[in-house]
């Protein structure tokens, strides 16, 4: 089993969320994050004083995924997130000890 | 100091105030030696009593229900023009009973018609009070949004509070130390129950000081006309007490700040107040020296915003800066964000239709028609005075147009106009509020270069146009109004229309004296609340946010607030949580 956090601009959340569930995944868990990357932040003015703005708000799509699923999902979180624009985002791939349904108790492959 | 004691002061004072009532209670005819019997004015407090004939005017103010002429004092018959007068009057008032013996019932109409003068009077007042009472709400709106979210519950319970606080000290003494001496009520009926002032004599002339009837509504306080003008005074003055919170936010304890909040209605208002429109020497300063129509101030740019800004300004001085905004050399390094700009638009709104009972209102007459002409110069400098500051921070200091800057022109533009604007034509309204806006840009900048912090721009707001106000008077008004103002004849003239620079100067001195006297009595207050309980807060509670602290519940609660990164951190420090927040979180 293989984690992917993938951090992605905002406005992709739903394209992301509707590609990967033409694969047959049907879980994630989406958190709203702050971040940046190389690009650095800019200044801005409040009442005649400056101040830097280095965090963007970001989303971060967190799922779990069989290993055979990992390469198509991960592709399709790239091509679909991709803008071309510089803060498009980052994927990582981990791996996964175990995972269990808290319903069922099941564990393991079974439990994605 | 602990509560028992704190109780027993405020049962002390309460109980002074209430024996002063009993003994400013003077039915007692004895006392005044030298006054008829019925000269006397009895309180009425269930309005029975109140509007007659004698109130029924016509536009021009001239009455028409003859009365008396007061007989001629002995010095008096000497003088050829005075007993002129006084033989027309008494033919006139003869010619009058004449008249009442030919058409009875036209003096009982009479007594209708003033009677429903003034009951539009009453109405009036008391509903243009109830529009500015209604700006309690604006200021809460506008001083949260300017400040940060963590302390949004603490801010709105300062400005909560003050409300019933600062009411209960002015109804306790506050209003008697204001208004226990102004003499007849004119346009409710002449009540003259509240003719207690105390007054020294200076270069041999009367110095009004304070009055010292009505404590606590009662005895020749209850009366209905003295009721109305105690809501409308009252509504007033938590509107000075209101703004200091502003400037002070987000690191004054609830408990000095609740010391400030017994003081600002009993004794820090009042004095001033007294002095302008109390009666006292301020007012005097036509009559006594010739110095145009005395300080003059419609509606209270001095009495009202200039006192509430200059308490700011030393409370906002006395406090210091709020932690990580300047760095080590005072320069601003770390500006801190509004957290919630539509609340301060809604505010400055709320505001803006509150000043439509502030100004008019000041009239306390409903039938003083010149009240579409004060709502409308309002209106004027609310518009130019935004329109301005945004452009000023637009084009010339700054790249984008700022909305904080945008409300606190708006806000400046009514603050100026607040003083002239019974006095200026549309014109001269719409300019004075032009440059506010211009003011309040500069002023903010001004006091961040100095290093006093005030988060909400209270000081330049409201004490630094309060003198642009009062002093615009001595320049724009226009000769069109206030006949006989502070007991002055002509009109009131300023000196680009021909009233050359005598008024100028009466409001410059009372422009000044609001500054020194409201600086001593601050820094008297802040020292009191430093002795009894610390005015700043901890430094780790202003960075946890003084909500919880300070008041035991967020005020956005369930929301994670992101408090690290709103407070400004000077690189090199380390923040240790307090001992609770950090078993909380298992640091």
């Amino acid at each position: 089993m293989k984690k992917i956090e993938a951090i992605i601009k905002p406005f992709k959340l739903d394209e992301i969320k509707e590609a990967l569930g033409e694969l047959g995944i049907a879980g994630m868990t989406v958190i709203e994050v702050k971040g940046f990357g190389r690009q650095k932040g800019h200044t801005e003015i409040y009442r005649g004083s400056e101040y830097t703005v280095d965090f963007l708000p970001k989303i971060k799509i967190e799922l779990v995924v069989s290993e055979e699923q990992t390469d198509e999902a991960v592709d399709a979180i790239v091509k679909t997130a991709k803008t071309g624009k510089i803060g498009d985002g980052k994927v990582f791939v981990t791996t996964v000890d175990d995972a269990i349904r808290i319903r069922t108790e099941e564990k393991g492959a079974k439990a994605i | 100091m602990n509560k028992r004691t704190l109780l027993l002061i405020t049962l002390l004072t309460a109980g002074t105030c209430w024996f002063a009532a009993q003994a400013e209670d003077t039915n007692n005819v004895a006392a005044t030696s030298a006054a008829p019997a019925d000269a006397t004015p009895k309180p009425d407090p269930a309005g029975t009593a109140t509007g007659a004939s004698s109130d029924a005017q016509d536009a021009a103010g001239n009455h028409f229900v003859g009365s008396e002429p007061t007989p001629l004092s002995a010095d008096d018959k000497k003088d050829a023009t005075k007993v002129k007068t006084y033989e027309d009057a008494k033919k006139a008032y003869a010619d009058y009973l004449a008249q009442v013996k030919v058409e009875p019932l036209a003096v009982k109409l009479s007594d209708s018609v003033g009677h429903n003068r003034v009951a539009i009077n009453f109405m009036w007042t008391l509903v243009t009070g109830f529009l500015v009472m209604f700006m309690q709400a604006g200021f809460a709106l506008v001083e949260t949004g300017l400040c940060r979210a963590k302390n949004s519950g603490h801010t709105m319970s300062m400005n909560f509070m003050i409300y019933p606080m600062g009411m209960l000290g002015f109804y306790l003494c506050g209003f008697a130390f204001m208004f226990g001496g102004l003499g007849p009520i004119g346009t409710m009926g002449n009540y003259g129950g509240l003719n207690g002032e105390w007054t020294i004599n200076l270069f041999g002339k009367p110095f009004g000081l304070l009055g010292h009837k009505g404590f606590l509504l009662q005895g020749v306080g209850y009366d209905t006309a003295a009721f109305a003008l105690f809501l409308f005074q009252m509504v007033f003055m938590d509107t000075t007490a209101t703004i200091p919170t502003g400037a002070a936010a987000e690191r004054w304890k609830f408990s000095a700040f609740m010391i400030y909040g017994c003081c600002i209605g009993t004794i820090m208002y009042p004095i001033f107040g007294n002095w302008v429109w109390g009666g006292g020497w301020l007012s005097q300063l036509g009559t006594n020296f010739g110095l145009g129509h005395g300080h003059v101030d419609f509606a209270g740019s001095t009495v009202v915003h200039m006192q509430g800004g200059v308490i700011a300004l030393i409370f906002a001085w006395l406090i210091g800066p709020r932690y990580g905004k300047y760095d080590a050399t005072g320069k601003l390094v770390h500006p801190i964000l509004a957290h919630n700009i539509p609340f301060v638009m809604l505010g400055t709104f709320i505001l803006a239709f509150g000043w439509f009972g502030f100004n008019p209102g000041s009239s306390l007459a409903g039938t003083d028609l010149r009240i579409s002409v004060i709502a409308v110069n309002t209106m004027l400098a609310s518009a130019t005075g935004a329109l301005a500051a945004t452009l000023w921070m637009w084009w010339v200091r700054s790249k984008k147009p700022d909305p904080s800057m945008m409300c606190n022109g708006m806000l400046a533009g009514l603050v100026a106009i607040t003083a002239p604007c019974a006095f200026v034509s549309a014109g001269g309204a719409s300019i004075i509020g032009l440059i506010a806006g211009i003011i309040v840009v500069e002023s903010v900048f001004f006091w961040d270069r100095i290093g006093i912090d005030d988060c909400v721009g209270a000081i330049s707001v409201h004490g630094v146009n309060g003198a642009w106000g009062c002093l615009s008077i001595g320049l724009f008004a226009d000769g069109t109004y206030g006949d006989g103002w502070n007991g002055v004849s002509g009109t009131v003239r300023g000196l680009f229309y021909g009233g050359g620079m005598s008024q100028f100067w009466a409001e410059l001195i009372g422009v000044t004296t609001c500054f020194v006297t409201l600086s001593i009595v601050s820094i008297v207050v802040y020292q009191l609340a430093e002795k009894l309980v610390g005015n700043r807060v901890d430094k780790d509670v202003e960075i946890e946010g003084l909500d919880v602290p300070e008041m035991g519940v967020p005020g956005y609660s369930g929301m994670v607030l992101d408090k690290q990164s709103e407070t400004p951190m000077p690189r090199g420090e380390h923040y240790v949580p307090r001992a609770s927040v950090a078993a909380a979180a298992k640091v």
